[in-house]
């Protein structure tokens, strides 16, 4: 391909011509379409057009999330790369071992078609972990669904639950853990965030850089097929409407089996030292790869579309450069390797054919039957380089000031006749509160022999790389709380995230976010957007947890209702010694329970006020983020001093329904007698900044002392023992009954799943 | 003694069966490769590991019986070499035809990932000699084609010739239908064939080596393994 003449244009000639009409159909705007004009000198081919409107697409571009994006903390730390450089964050373990993770959506595709969307979610994120030489150890998710009695939600649970495990399971990653929420916001637009975490030498990480004129350009794993065209830019950057049933065929497929074979054949070619540089094929496919390898390398490409191989042979330039066919590589080899590459590549059965070649004008020409049919500066595409940039409008959300007219004292009056007994069994059985095994045990958990098998408020893998060390993983964001304040919502989301990391005993050390939102041209989306970023950095900048990547989702929104904004945050925590793993249940009897942090009565956001009025109502929780970081040092010193026995953070459903949780989950009982009036805003109010934890009777006089020293207030609440929970004019329940409330409201929603197939 | 792990393009427990076999004392364990032919000469025993052999989007197992590895698994079989097959190992050896009966789809029809018991069914194997006759062990399951089937004859036979090995049981030790995990005939968790060296079973021993993973219970079946060859060297 290096007798190919320099292209002068003339080639171009016999190509399609684009146009502005054709640019405003491929979801760009006129505006972008004469930047496009001015950056070319000439009129784009329809092709060249093509790879426009998909780079420059929100999901590939950032376009209107990146100047905000830039005010997060995005180095320091223990972070060995800064946000956004390479395919995923990578987390400095020490011993010479790094762990690269990301949180990543695939929503619109999970909404279009639940399994396949879902499955190629969990596929996409795997790659981005391997592609940096690191083998995947956990897989964690964050999903969002609607109304759980509506027929079509339980059509999308099923399909979304299938997929991840269908995906997971085979390829052998373990999925340690997650959350699900369920609210009539997702109804139309459910969210599937798929976060994955892997483990690699840190002098070995490969980036997504190609370099080295001369370099061959290789593509390895599957063929490339008609599927997936334009699931970046018209499915995945626009918002639903009636149409959108028809964009099925914009989703991916998967097959988690080639994903397996292209994992261990990418480990091997890294370890065998012939690769320069690896990007794994996702939106956009071969532009998108292309195009970023050769901009971050400062280099340029010139790829022969004839040698990719096809699943259809009468493939046009413009879909085989669209395709979003899954478990794909594009790999710069280093020159004369190329043997060496195909012989480990035949050993695990995974095709791989040279492509192209590395050259030196940083100028991507792609040819087809002889014919250049795009010649594109690489730089012009990409994000930092050509993309546009936009600031958008905002203004306050509207619907504030009505939520804001709530008024506790005349709610608790309302529903002063319902007993605080039967509503604690009530909000256990409520599907964002109940046992989520019917959804886990569909997911392998234990594959890789790592996962710490204990109920804790994180996820743990324990490190056979690192002895003695472990991570503790956690995704997490109440969006009602964002909802009611975007900036304190967000700031929550990465003090919970944070917080339940403490509480299994890690040092939470980085955060991967994946930021889905409605339309960023609704000033009032925007605005949320932007309070939550804000929020979030100021967050993450307190606990020291920058942020190393993730994604943005916007046009989350359907023709009736954008979803709650709706920051998902994935908390990477380091636990530095086995034995500070602390569980979140009551384990033991006679150890003295406690409710550290800074308490409150306030009902604002609270699972209690949507149960009872049907709505969020009030603001955000209390939160107040120097109590938190205070609350979280003082935790993790008092379990590094191995004095607590169990920790779990108060939330959804608030004290109650958090002292309930330990009993079921630990199945030992407790006696409480509260501090304060056993009502509605004390049992169930969800302030932030308290945790339930439980001390040794002799380890209690020191623990005391250690939280006065911290200036963290606690309460005594009671003793663990026997096998009934009762707290003091609330109510006695014996665990069974708990237990059975708690672990039985899903498989009665989700047992007779409905039949529709996938 | 020396084990070799069958690595099929899609397994994926093969790294923990060899981890967990390292941390008995006595094990060497190493890789084979399904592509081979030929087995090492001085090998006592082959693990085929959990995983989705060839993705086994057909049927667990279907495709694997026909790799070149299997028939040298078959043969040192015949020979009387000890073979264990877990979870799709266990697959694999049906479909091969190495143990009687099938494994179909969950009767749920969902995959299955849970911490269950099983009841040591019969000691009296160079697999599980390390256990206690009728001791109920804590062993993970993961699966989504793991229920047990045969014809009720080959059934009767297989409990006449004590080739149950493991039974899904509750904690009592009871067999009962909410400690089936699957739908699987009998409760039948694992099996052995009539001359006694091929082993299959739906748990992961490898899973359950170690007390910080929720339970070291699996690890009998290894040190049985030693045992066995400690026995016969003598």
């Amino acid at each position: 391909m290096n007798s190919h003449p320099e292209t002068t244009g003339i080639e171009l000639e016999t190509e399609i011509p684009g146009s502005e009409s054709l640019a405003l159909e491929l979801g760009l705007t006129a505006e972008e379409y004469a930047r496009i004009l001015e950056l070319l000198g000439r009129v784009p081919t329809y092709t060249e057009l093509g790879m426009f409107s998909v780079m420059w697409s929100e999901h590939c571009s950032y376009k209107n999330s990146l100047l905000l994006l830039k005010t997060l903390p995005r180095s320091g730390g223990r972070l060995l790369v800064e946000a956004g450089k390479e395919n995923a964050g990578l987390v400095d373990l020490g011993e010479g071992w790094a762990v690269a993770f990301k949180i990543e959506s695939h929503n619109h595709p999970s909404a279009v078609e639940p399994y396949q969307g879902a499955a190629t979610g969990v596929g996409g994120i795997l790659r981005d972990i391997f592609t940096m030489g690191a083998r995947p150890i956990a897989a964690l998710n964050s999903l969002r669904f609607g109304d759980p009695s509506d027929r079509r939600t339980r059509y999308l649970v099923n399909g979304v639950v299938r997929g991840i495990g269908d995906y997971g399971n085979s390829f052998g990653v373990p999925t340690v853990g997650g959350e699900v929420y369920f609210d009539a916001c997702y109804s139309d637009n459910p969210l599937v965030n798929a976060m994955a975490v892997g483990i690699v030498r840190a002098d070995r990480v490969v980036s997504a850089t190609a370099v080295g004129v001369g370099n061959p350009v290789m593509l390895m794993g599957s063929s490339t097929g008609r599927d997936g065209i334009h699931g970046a830019s018209l499915l995945a950057s626009r918002q639903f409407d009636a149409s959108s049933a028809d964009m099925r065929p914009t989703v991916q497929v998967g097959d988690p089996f080639a994903e397996k074979l292209l994992l261990e054949a990418a480990l091997e070619l890294i370890e065998s030292g012939c690769v320069v540089g690896m990007q794994d094929m996702g939106a956009a496919g071969i532009t998108c790869s292309t195009s970023e390898m050769s901009a971050k390398g400062g280099v340029g490409m010139d790829i022969d579309l004839d040698r990719v191989p096809l699943r259809e042979e009468d493939m046009s330039a413009y879909e085989i450069l669209l395709s979003e066919s899954q478990e794909r590589m594009l790999v710069v080899i280093e020159r004369g390797k190329e043997q060496l590459a195909e012989r480990i590549c035949q050993k695990w059965d995974v095709p791989i054919v040279q492509i192209g070649v590395v050259t030196s004008d940083g100028m991507l020409r792609f040819w087809r039957h002889g014919q250049c049919v795009a010649c594109v500066p690489a730089d012009a595409l990409v994000v930092g380089g050509g993309a546009p940039v936009y600031e958008r409008q905002w203004k306050e959300a509207t619907y504030l000031a009505y939520k804001r007219q709530f008024d506790q004292a005349a709610f608790e009056q309302q529903y002063a006749g319902r007993a605080a007994a039967t509503l604690l069994l009530e909000l256990l059985a409520r599907p964002t509160i109940a046992s989520k095994r019917w959804i886990y045990e569909q997911y392998d958990r234990h594959v890789g022999t790592n996962t710490i098998e204990r109920s804790c408020d994180a996820a743990i893998v324990r490190l056979k790389e690192v002895p003695g060390k472990a991570l503790a993983l956690s995704t997490d964001c109440n969006s009602r709380y964002v909802y009611l304040d975007p900036f304190v919502g967000a700031m929550i989301a990465v003090a919970e995230a944070a917080r339940n990391c403490v509480c299994a005993g890690a040092q939470p050390v980085a955060i991967t976010n994946c930021l889905n939102f409605g339309d960023p041209y609704d000033p009032e989306v925007y605005w949320q957007f932007r309070q939550a970023v804000l929020g979030m950095g100021q967050m993450c900048r307190l606990l020291d947890t920058p942020v190393t990547g993730g994604n943005v989702s916007f046009y989350n929104q359907s023709q009736r209702n954008a979803i709650y904004p709706t920051p998902t945050i994935g908390m990477l925590g380091i636990i530095e010694s086995l034995e500070h793993i602390t569980p979140s249940g009551f384990e033991r009897s006679g150890d003295v329970v406690y409710l550290i942090g800074w308490h409150s009565d306030r009902l604002d956001g609270s699972e209690l006020v949507v149960m009872l009025a049907g709505e969020p109502l009030g603001t955000a929780p209390p939160f107040d983020a120097e109590h938190e970081v205070q609350l979280q040092r003082a935790l993790l010193q008092a379990i590094r001093k191995r004095l607590v026995r169990s920790a779990h953070d108060t939330a959804e459903g608030g004290l109650a329904v958090g002292l309930a949780e330990a009993a079921i989950v630990g199945s030992v009982g407790a006696t409480i007698e509260l501090p304060f009036p056993a009502t509605l805003g004390h049992l169930f109010g969800e302030a932030q900044s308290r945790v339930i934890v439980t001390v040794a009777p002799d380890d209690a006089e020191q623990f005391e002392r250690e939280m006065a020293c911290a200036g963290v207030p606690w309460h005594r609440l009671g003793t663990t023992g026997g096998d009934r929970l009762a707290i003091e004019h609330v109510g006695h329940w014996s665990l069974g009954e708990l237990r059975m409330v708690w672990e039985t409201a899903l498989p009665r929603l989700f047992d007779t799943a409905s039949a529709v197939p996938h | 003694m020396n084990v070799g792990i069958v690595i099929f393009p899609g397994s994926n427990c093969d790294r923990d069966a060899y981890y967990a076999a390292r941390l008995v004392a006595g094990i060497t364990p190493q890789f084979l490769w399904h592509k081979d032919t030929e087995l090492p000469a001085d090998l006592d025993c082959i693990i085929l590991p959990g995983g989705f052999s060839y993705g086994d989007y057909l049927r667990s197992g279907a495709i694997a019986r026909f790799s070149p590895i299997m028939r040298a698994v078959r043969s040192f079989a015949d020979e009387g070499g000890l073979v264990l097959g877990i979870c799709n190992g266990f697959q694999i050896l049906t479909e091969a035809g190495l143990l009687p009966g099938a494994l179909l789809r969950n009767a749920h029809q969902r995959f299955v990932c849970r911490n269950v018991t099983v009841r040591v069914e019969n000691n009296a194997t160079p697999f599980t000699s390390a256990y206690g006759q009728g001791q109920v062990l804590r062993i993970p399951i993961a699966h989504g084609e793991g229920r047990y089937y045969a014809d009720p004859e080959t059934i009767a036979r297989l409990e006449a010739n004590r080739q149950v090995v493991f039974r899904y049981v509750d904690a009592d030790s009871n067999p009962t239908a909410e400690s089936n995990p699957n739908g699987s005939l009998a409760n039948i968790a694992g099996i052995i064939n009539e001359r006694g060296n091929v082993l299959g079973m739906m748990p992961h021993p490898e899973r359950a080596c170690q007390a910080l993973l929720g339970s070291d219970d699996g690890l009998g079946v290894f040190t049985s393994l030693v045992h066995y060859f400690a026995h016969v060297s003598v």
